[in-house]
């Protein structure tokens, strides 16, 4: 094993924004040093797919000299971000850590993207992901496995974990991640970072490559929760482009992050996530003991309850795979991407570009998808998974009416080894606690709050309600600072 | 409710998917999706008499896009994407062969 | 032997917008191939849909005009097989809640060989959805356009209440009428604008059940769907009367041979997959949408008819063939409000001009002359200014070359004469030079009359105007 957790100088996305405005650093000067530390240490973490050195520094040169020349595009013009592989920045690949994509150069930027272009930052790499965001661990990237930077054995988590590693491993200040059912809380909780899932419609999904439609959302993977904050709120708002996206007014968490306490915020704690099956005793601990702080500070516990907990992953991974099964039907190397170079007419041009195109994992979810979507199958699988959400939705509701925000686990355990689940099923009911949140559509946030007897970081979550971002925000960043219930890691 | 069949036709859903699959990736799938179907089918046991189905996680209607045109992206753009063209104006398929015929739109 | 005979139509309509269903590319024929197309209707990794809310208006006027239900919740769906025309290999439409429910259209009057109806003919559903880019097959490979890849179509379904090639006919004809009047689209096949899919099965009288049914896709013109009918029940009746087995197929149509085509056998039923589409919001038409539309709707070519027929008072023939296609009929009204009586009016564009667009496969809204100008046409005429004939004459030469119908008329010596001084000139000219005929008319020889007034017009060289020459001469002779 080995050990890369660092933190770059100045350490975050707000740091380099305010060390910018001082003058006590540049563009160039930000790019560099991380630039430094992607050739030091990424030859053994791999959580980047590709680090173009010049294109970052024409673009910190750029942001350079428009500060000098007073026309800065605003405090975070010239700080750098690191994007996953799936999200689609104009004239970049974007290969989803697909062999499919491979050649396919993106056309447009997504939304996420054309924001924080306006607001300055440098795009600093593609980072690496399961492959089109399937897996919890990063190992199912076609291209190479990234590691977790506190343990070289272990996984980051995934699918965003080449996001969590890159920023846990001091590469980037912050780093954008989407979490379809876990993918930004799970790797950023074995990463010991922050890791922000927004409510469903709070970010435009336009120029995300979908991997299920109804639950997917871009966020934020940052070293602390003001990061997260900010970046949400340069991200956040409606957009034209996506007919998903909530019509919200502009938003400012991070103002609101100044002097947090937590006296008489409701706490709630499902009674099932302690009774699942695998759950560790040090995650368990990590969990009572903010629990306890939160009680000490004047925050009240109560107990809550989301009785459909068991059927979450079941739900799930039948909706997911069902809309995962259409969306990915256009990558057939028509029109972009690879196609089978051996294959003598157009049915064989499909099989034979999807079968060398996609890996297992995406394989194994496709045919799901459309077998539960297949003629004889919709109502028994398809309909029922979607009335099961739709209950699971109400447990939220009715929880949310005994607490402003729900405290549990990230994962039941810390990160794993790799190559541990060799049972795909073992692997997705791992994301029990994760994937509740995606389908009830609200937000919830992965904070580190120690690390355990393995020199692992454990991780906490905490959900809010649907747009309930600046309850759990708060309290997040309550935790990370005067609250921090544990003896601090690295972290 | 009717059950469903226990055993899951690999080689139709595959087929479906347009999916090759091996011999043997096709006896691995099976299995492991029979496993996944098998473990999904937990969802029985729940009553849902009278739920209605949720396909959004937002409660949102009528997004609508106001009707004028705009440019178009560059031809070039697309044709340097493209694996296979014809004269760069057309994209180029394999021949289509009989029983790939669709239903028409 | 005798057959039942069952048909339905699948007809497609694009919905004339300035933009695409779900991207903002500019929804026109005729580009560039692969000119107007952008990320959304390329399928680009991570696009997202965003529906027109034209082409959802024009969808539920289509439904309104239609006498249908209109839905009160609809959404869209996707509905999945891979083929290279479809960008994402699924293809939005909707399945269980179409924008329009049960309707029905009336057909009547004279089809394409002899008359049918009144019936109506009923509507299952018509529905919204993008269509697919455009393949050419070439020997070894085939080239895909995505110009039209997501342009907004309509899928319209009839009940299968059509028995006969003449009905089928005469729904498409009333079908194009009501989309061309309610500004839906202009339905030229020529375009695709419109396309239509036979069904069609046989049975014998008494028999319960129908044979396996046909389905006879891509037909590209009226006569085709016409022809294509009379061949299939022809075939059809062919194996019920040698008893033999029907495979459900789906046929094409070669109109050069005049005959359908085995083009793919239909083993079992396709599984599409429909789902609700996740990229898209349910829309829920609320009564004051509808309201506005109704307000908009346009006359039904069925009220144009009976209008023409109580207030301009035309005979029904007329007032049915003016009727036909919206922009005869804005024709015609627009060339009576400019001042021309309305029978003159539907004489000539029932005559000349329909012929002429005919003979030259041009549309109505293709023809040169204003409808303003045939009004001065036929005020012309009116005056006694020029005849019948000079006005066909003057007519074509503005069809080919433009120009003033006074100014052509004058240019050519066609200007009658009408002035009574200078005709009586010439009256007073023929009795003098012809004295016999002269006193047949005093006592009482119309002929002779006849025999006088071809003297006068051959002085005045064909430019006199008739009705004065009578007059003068009767004045001179009789009175
Ligand atoms: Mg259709
Ligand atoms: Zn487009």
């Amino acid at each position: 094993m080995a050990n890369f957790v660092a933190k770059p100088a100045p350490a975050t996305l707000h740091a380099a924004a305010d060390a910018l405005a001082a003058g006590t650093t540049s563009s160039r000067q930000l790019a560099h040093d991380l630039l430094e530390r992607y050739r030091v240490v990424d030859g053994t973490i791999h959580g980047f797919l590709r680090v173009d050195e010049a294109a970052i520094l024409a673009q910190a040169d750029a942001a350079d000299a428009r500060r000098a020349a007073g026309k800065a595009l605003g405090r975070f013009d010239g700080v750098p971000i690191a994007i996953k592989d799936n999200i689609s920045i104009d004239g970049q690949p974007c290969t989803c850590a697909s062999k499919l994509l491979e050649g396919y150069t993106a056309a447009y930027d997504a939304t996420v993207i054309a924001r924080l272009r306006e607001a300055g930052f440098v795009f600093f790499g593609q980072t690496n992901m399961d492959e089109f965001a399937m897996g919890s661990s990063t190992e199912h990237s076609a291209w190479f496995p990234t590691c977790n930077p506190w343990n070289t054995d272990c996984v980051p988590g995934g699918s965003s974990g080449g996001s969590a590693a890159v920023v846990a491993s001091g590469q980037a200040l912050g780093a954008l991640g989407s979490d379809t059912g876990g993918s930004i809380r799970q790797p950023a909780g074995f990463c010991g970072i922050v890791g922000l899932k927004p409510t469903y419609g709070r970010v435009s999904r336009f120029g995300l490559v979908a991997f299920a439609s109804s639950l997917d959302q871009i966020g934020p993977l940052t070293h602390d929760v003001r990061d997260a904050a900010l970046l949400l709120d340069l991200i956040g708002g409606h957009d034209p482009n996506d007919s998903t996206s909530l019509d919200l007014p502009a938003t400012d968490f991070e103002a609101a992050l100044g002097n947090v306490d937590v006296k008489g915020l409701r706490i709630g704690l499902p009674r099932e996530y302690m009774e699942v099956e695998g759950l560790s005793d040090e995650v368990r601990q990590a969990v009572e003991q903010t629990r306890d702080a939160f009680a000490k500070a004047g925050a009240t516990i109560v107990e809550v309850s989301l009785p459909r907990t068991k059927y979450a992953v079941a739900t799930y991974y039948v909706i997911a795979t069902a809309e995962a099964s259409s969306n990915l039907a256009r990558f057939d190397g028509i029109r972009y991407g690879r196609r089978a170079k051996d294959a003598t007419n157009l049915l064989d041009t499909y099989f034979k570009s999807r079968e060398q195109g996609f890996g297992d994992e995406v394989k194994r979810r496709i045919l799901l998808g459309t077998y539960v979507l297949s003629s004889g199958y919709y109502d028994a699988y398809y309909l029922r998974a979607q009335k099961v959400r739709t209950l699971i939705r109400q447990d939220f509701r009715a929880a949310f009416e005994q607490c402003d925000a729900i405290l549990g686990p990230v994962a039941p355990t810390t990160a794993f080894r790799s190559g541990e689940f060799t049972d795909p099923l073992q692997m997705y009911l791992a994301d029990i606690y994760t994937i509740p949140v995606n389908l009830a559509g609200n937000c919830a946030i992965s904070v580190p709050v120690g690390v355990a007897s393995s020199g692992l970081p454990l991780s906490v979550q905490l959900i809010g309600d649907a747009l309930g971002e600046s309850t759990i925000l708060r309290a997040a960043q309550w935790l990370t600072t005067t609250g921090s219930p544990m003896p601090a890691g690295d972290a | 409710m009717a059950t469903p069949a226990h055993d899951v036709d690999i080689a139709h859903t595959a087929l479906l998917a347009r999916l090759e699959l091996t011999d043997a990736e096709k006896s691995a799938m099976q299995h492991e999706i029979e496993d996944i179907v098998g473990y999904v089918r937990l969802l029985q046991e729940v009553d849902v008499d009278g739920v209605e189905p949720t396909a959004h996680a937002a409660p949102v209607h009528n997004v609508f896009r106001k009707d004028a045109s705009a440019p178009s992206m560059a031809h070039e753009r697309m044709m340097d994407n493209a694996p296979d063209t014809i004269d760069d104006e057309l994209i180029k398929v394999p021949v289509v062969l009989g029983g790939d015929e669709p239903g028409s739109a | 032997m005798q057959y039942d005979i069952v048909i339905g139509l699948e007809v497609h309509v694009q919905i004339r917008t300035d933009m695409k269903m779900f991207c903002r590319c500019a929804n026109r024929f005729g580009a560039a191939p692969n000119t107007l197309v952008c990320p959304i209707c390329l399928g680009y990794p991570g696009v997202l849909p965003v529906p027109n809310e034209q082409a959802i208006r024009r969808t539920l006027l289509a439904g309104m005009m239609c006498n249908c239900e209109l839905a009160a919740w609809s959404k869209f769906d996707r509905k999945s097989y891979f083929y290279p025309d479809m960008p994402k290999n699924y293809q939005l439409s909707q399945y269980d809640l179409p924008l329009c429910g049960r309707g029905h259209l009336r057909i009547e009057g004279k089809s394409l060989i002899g008359d049918v109806g009144p019936k109506d003919v009923g509507i299952t559903r018509i529905h919204l959805e993008e269509d697919t880019g455009k393949l050419t097959h070439f020997a070894q490979s085939s080239g895909v356009d995505f110009n039209r890849a997501g342009m907004p179509l309509m899928e319209i379904v009839s009940e299968p209440d059509i028995s006969s090639a003449d009905e089928a006919y005469a729904y498409l004809v009333a079908l194009r009428q009501v989309m061309q009047y309610a500004d839906i689209s202009d339905c030229d096949m020529e375009k695709g604008q419109m396309r239509c899919d036979v069904n069609i099965s046989l049975k014998l009288p008494g028999a319960t059940a129908f044979n396996k049914k046909t389905e006879v896709k891509n037909l590209n013109s009226f006569k085709a769907v016409h022809r294509a009918i009379e061949y299939e029940i022809e075939r059809q009746a062919e194996i019920l009367e040698e008893g033999g087995q029907f495979i459900q197929a789906t046929r094409g149509w070669n109109d050069v041979l005049g005959e359908t085509y085995v083009q793919r056998i239909k083993e079992d039923a396709e599984d599409y997959r429909y789902f609700p589409c996740p990229d898209l919001m349910p829309m829920r038409i609320d009564d004051e949408l509808l309201d506005e539309l109704r307000c908009t709707m346009a006359e039904t070519p069925a009220r144009r008819r009976e209008r023409f027929a109580r207030d301009l008072e035309l005979p029904a023939y007329d007032a049915h063939v003016l009727t036909l296609e919206k922009a005869t009929a804005d024709y015609f009204e627009a060339c009576v409000a400019a001042g021309a009586p309305a029978k003159q009016a539907s004489n000539w564009i029932m005559g000349e001009i329909l012929r002429h667009l005919s003979e030259t496969d041009t549309p109505m809204t293709g023809y040169p002359v204003r409808p303003e100008e045939l009004a001065k046409l036929i005020g012309l005429i009116e005056k006694g200014t020029i005849n019948q004939g000079q006005g066909r004459k003057i007519l074509a030469q503005m069809v080919a070359e433009g120009g003033e119908p006074e100014a052509i008329a004058r240019e050519k010596g066609w200007v009658q004469e009408s002035n009574e001084g200078v005709i009586a000139d010439f009256v007073r000219q023929a009795i003098a030079a012809n004295p016999g005929p002269a006193q047949e008319v005093r006592e009482g020889n119309a002929k002779a009359l006849n025999f006088l007034m071809g003297q006068v017009m051959r002085l005045s060289r064909g430019k006199a105007n008739p009705q004065v020459v009578m007059q003068l001469l009767e004045n001179e002779l009789t009175g």
